[in-house]
């Protein structure tokens, strides 16, 4: 087990050095913001006596290295640092928005992850016939219109024509498992509508890429049914190209949803990241940065690591 | 037609029926607009108040970064919510005068120098502390402070002194002004314990309601406050969503998510109408949008020319197809009937050829450059595009520079001489004209200069006798009609929506949004 212990500790290693050259260049990103950032906070109307203060408040007379380092040096210790606007502690207010962003991010995947895997399959199984076309219609559809589109959609023919679930998806710590589940329907659904496709597209090129190969055409002399040649011999074997899409969905199912949290008006990240930078509030800009970048990072780094354990001649070198 | 009226009267009674189409079936049953009021306002008072249940708003305006503090509070929310916790020290009424809240009752000197407020005895915040004059005059200090960071710090900058003086509140002003009791009922100056100093987003006050759940820029409930002085608030608990996007918010109102809705899109508002358990409600406010001539610069420093583009509008054709009906025909003045003190002046209508008299008289030769934006107000850059036609019926040629919406309010408004831009309005007539129309305002954004303009306006805000200052307004408003350089052609409607749940909403009311912000207090929900 030697040699895989290395290559995964490099892998991690490699993406925590990632993380940190991120963090470098959100850092600087929101350096190069043009106007001074007391500035864009107190307005025109700030006396110079006020902007001094705030200057110093804020540690902007250090220079921009160290001020870097501090920052970097307080996320270690889980010091996020304080809002500009409201004053409050960023982390404690992250808090509650990142669990929303992932409870309904939890929600989607576990309903578009298994359907789209299942729906590949489907198609495999009958590739070039009607079920095969139909699924690739319906889902190569959803994923071309805008998402937004999709929402206003569902919002007028679920929520308006026929009542069932919410068309504002907005839930709080007063609400029990089942409302929430409730309120999330809509925008669990659109998202699953959104994602689909590409899982469903990606888990049938990758087995139909193996179904080309010897040890298929090997079982299914020896007798074996269609669907069980898939499960036991072909999805084994595909599994890496697979887990790497769901990956990269799950991550925009984090990072990429501000419209649909707009839309619905769920208490999320996205619509926290996008009133903060309206106000130009540098620190929480950069904190929401920092955390959309780690979960990116990490579900690649998890892809990464799947795909080294499921390749057996990794797993049993020579 | 008495079974008619009857059934209309349910209607009414039941809040299926509004007021606008009320008077518009009773024409049709050949009753007059007057007589068909006076019907409509006694079914709708016969609809007695239903104490109890919560009302949900869906509010537009509102983000994460708002604060609960009241000299920070801008958008239409946190109106709202300051509305519920607080009072200032008086009101707005239904009619444009003035209701005493936190203030019983209040006086000038002869000379509007000096105004008396008697604070109310015996009532209490809502932490159970009790009113005091101390606590008045800490909360308007903590507003007027030069270190001030209050949307009302503009209203405080003629105040003097502030002091007690037994069971009133004297305040003491550099210059005379009549209007000192209506700048009292600004929303930022709620009476805060202590003037908030210690604490000033802790949303202690005398209001009808108290916070129980904040959630910034996502949702507020509030509870009936058990020891509110007055008789306001049917509802038991209201509770705001703030929904920024507006198909999610008429939505949420379709849906029964919500049961009032402000600001519904004007394009929309005729097919979210003819839902059957939904009512619009428009009532005309202030808020105005204009096409602006710098009457300092050629070649709008000749009258003329400027009296030709006023005559080229077509204000009724503005009305219709870029307010979609919400909204009334201006009159080349920023004033109209929703500000007190208002009088009728004659109408100007679209005439190309009054227009074209005042345009060969100008002597101007070529195009007249006309710049716009999308966000100088929704649908300018339509509504350029319908000048240019009305004016070209004149002979008049408008060149449109469509110029970016970044930095329009740096770069082009209030510097390039000719451009579309908008007004919410003011409180009082005084406001809107010192903010906009005395030669020195900052915020001059015609380049009017006129002594006598000027003279009047001061004169008037030292005058208390109302028929003479009505009169004195009437006066300014026909020299800025006459010689302005602005083209009003239009004040957009408050647009606005109910379901049929709740009932009680007034068409109407002056001031702000949402029955001046008094529509959760005031409506009830359905037995």
């Amino acid at each position: 087990m030697g040699p895989i212990l290395t290559l995964l500790a490099q892998r991690i290693a490699l993406s925590l050095l990632l993380l940190l050259m991120v963090s470098a260049l959100i850092f600087a990103g929101t350096l190069i913001l043009p106007g001074d950032v007391a500035q864009s906070i107190l307005g025109q109307s700030a006396t110079p006596e006020a902007l001094a203060n705030l200057r110093a408040e804020l540690g902007l007379n250090e220079p921009a290295i160290s001020r870097y380092f501090s920052w970097l040096s307080g996320i270690f210790h889980g010091d996020l640092g304080t809002a500009l606007t409201s004053g409050q502690d960023i982390a404690a207010s992250i808090g509650s928005r990142l669990s929303n962003t992932l409870f309904l991010a939890f929600w989607a995947a576990l309903i578009s992850v298994p359907l789209a895997i299942f729906l590949g399959l489907l198609s495999v199984r009958f590739k070039d016939r009607w079920p095969d076309k139909l699924i690739s219609a319906v889902t190569l559809t959803s994923i071309s219109i805008p998402e937004f589109l999709i929402g206003y959609v569902l919002m007028y023919l679920i929520a308006v024509k026929l009542g069932w679930f919410s068309s504002v998806a907005m839930i709080n710590d007063g609400m029990s498992l089942g409302q929430k589940l409730n309120a999330i329907a809509l925008p669990v659904m659109v998202l699953t509508l959104v994602v689909l496709a590409h899982m469903m597209r990606m888990t049938r090129a990758a087995i139909l890429n193996v179904m080309q190969s010897a040890y298929i055409e090997t079982a299914e002399l020896k007798g074996l049914s269609g669907l069980d040649v898939i499960r036991k011999h072909a999805f084994p074997n595909a599994i890496a190209p697979i887990v790497n899409v769901v990956m990269l969905n799950l991550a925009y199912l984090v990072v990429g949803v501000v419209v649909i949290e707009v839309v619905f008006v769920y208490p999320g990240m996205g619509q926290y990241l996008v009133d903060h930078v309206a106000k130009r509030d540098v620190p929480v800009v950069q904190a929401c940065g920092l955390i959309f970048a780690a979960v990116y990072i990490g579900l690649n780094m998890i892809a990464d690591i799947v795909s080294i354990l499921a390749n057996p001649r990794l797993r049993h070198p020579k | 037609m008495n079974d008619q009226i009857a059934f209309m009267t349910r209607c009414v009674t039941t809040g299926r029926m509004t007021r606008r189409e009320f008077i518009g079936r009773s024409a049709a049953l050949g009753i007059g607009a007057a007589m068909a009021n006076t019907i409509y306002a006694q079914a709708a008072r016969a609809a007695d108040p239903v104490m109890g249940g919560t009302i949900k708003l869906g509010m537009q305006g509102g983000s994460t970064t708002d604060s609960l503090d009241p000299a920070l509070t801008t958008n239409a929310a946190g109106l709202m919510l300051l509305r519920l916790w607080g009072e200032p020290l008086v009101e707005q009424d239904d009619d444009g005068g003035l209701q005493g809240k936190v203030a019983e009752s209040y006086e000038g000197s002869d000379d509007a120098v000096t105004w008396r407020f008697r604070i109310r005895k015996g009532i209490t915040f809502s932490n159970g502390q009790e009113v005091t004059p101390d606590d008045v005059v800490a909360t308007l200090q903590r507003h007027s402070d030069d270190e001030s960071k209050s949307g009302a710090l503009g209203l405080m900058r003629d105040i003097k002194d502030i002091r007690v003086d037994g069971q009133d509140v004297v305040i003491e002003l550099n210059a005379a002004n009549a209007d000192l009791p209506y700048l009292m009922s600004d929303y930022h100056l709620l009476i805060q314990p202590g003037g908030g100093k210690g604490a000033p987003d802790a949303a202690i006050g005398t209001g009808p309601y108290i916070l129980k759940d904040v959630d910034m820029g996502v949702r507020f409930v509030a509870e009936k406050n058990p020891n509110y002085w007055g008789d306001l608030g049917y509802a038991d608990t209201i509770e705001i969503l703030v929904i920024n996007d507006d198909t999610a918010r008429v939505a949420a109102l379709q849906s029964g998510q919500v049961d009032l809705i402000d600001r519904v899109p004007p394009r929309t508002a005729g097919l979210v109408a003819r839902a059957p358990n939904i009512n619009v409600h428009k009532t005309s406010g202030p808020g105005h949008y204009v096409f602006i001539m710098h009457c300092d610069t050629a070649p709008f420093d000749n009258n003329d020319l400027r009296l030709a583009l006023k005559y080229a509008m077509n204000r009724q054709e503005m009305v219709d197809k870029i307010l979609f009906g919400y909204g009334s025909v201006g009159n080349d003045t920023p004033i109209n009937a929703s500000y007190p003190l208002f009088s009728e002046m004659e109408q100007r209508t679209y005439d190309p050829e009054k227009a074209a008299f005042h345009y060969k008289k100008s002597g101007h030769d070529g195009s007249v450059l006309l710049r716009t934006s999308d966000n100088s107000f929704p649908g300018a850059p339509d509504a350029a595009a319908l000048f240019q036609q009305s004016a070209k019926a004149a002979g008049i040629d408008i060149e449109i520079k469509r110029e970016p919406n970044d930095g329009y309010w740096s770069e082009v408004w209030n510097a390039q001489p000719f451009c579309t831009s908008y007004w919410g309005g003011r409180p009082t007539q005084d406001q809107m004209y010192s903010t906009a129309y005395l030669s020195t305002a900052d915020w001059n954004d015609t380049r009017f200069k006129n002594e006598q303009f000027d003279q009047i306006l001061l004169a008037a805000r030292a005058e208390l006798d109302q028929a003479k200052r009505k009169q004195m307004y009437a006066d300014m408003g026909k020299i800025v009609h006459d010689e302005g350089g602005l083209i009003c052609p239009m004040f957009n409607d408050f647009v606005e929506a109910s379901s049929t749940r709740v009932s009680g909403f007034i068409e109407g009311i002056p001031g702000q949004i949402l029955m001046n912000g008094y529509a959760p207090h005031r409506m009830w929900v359905n037995a």
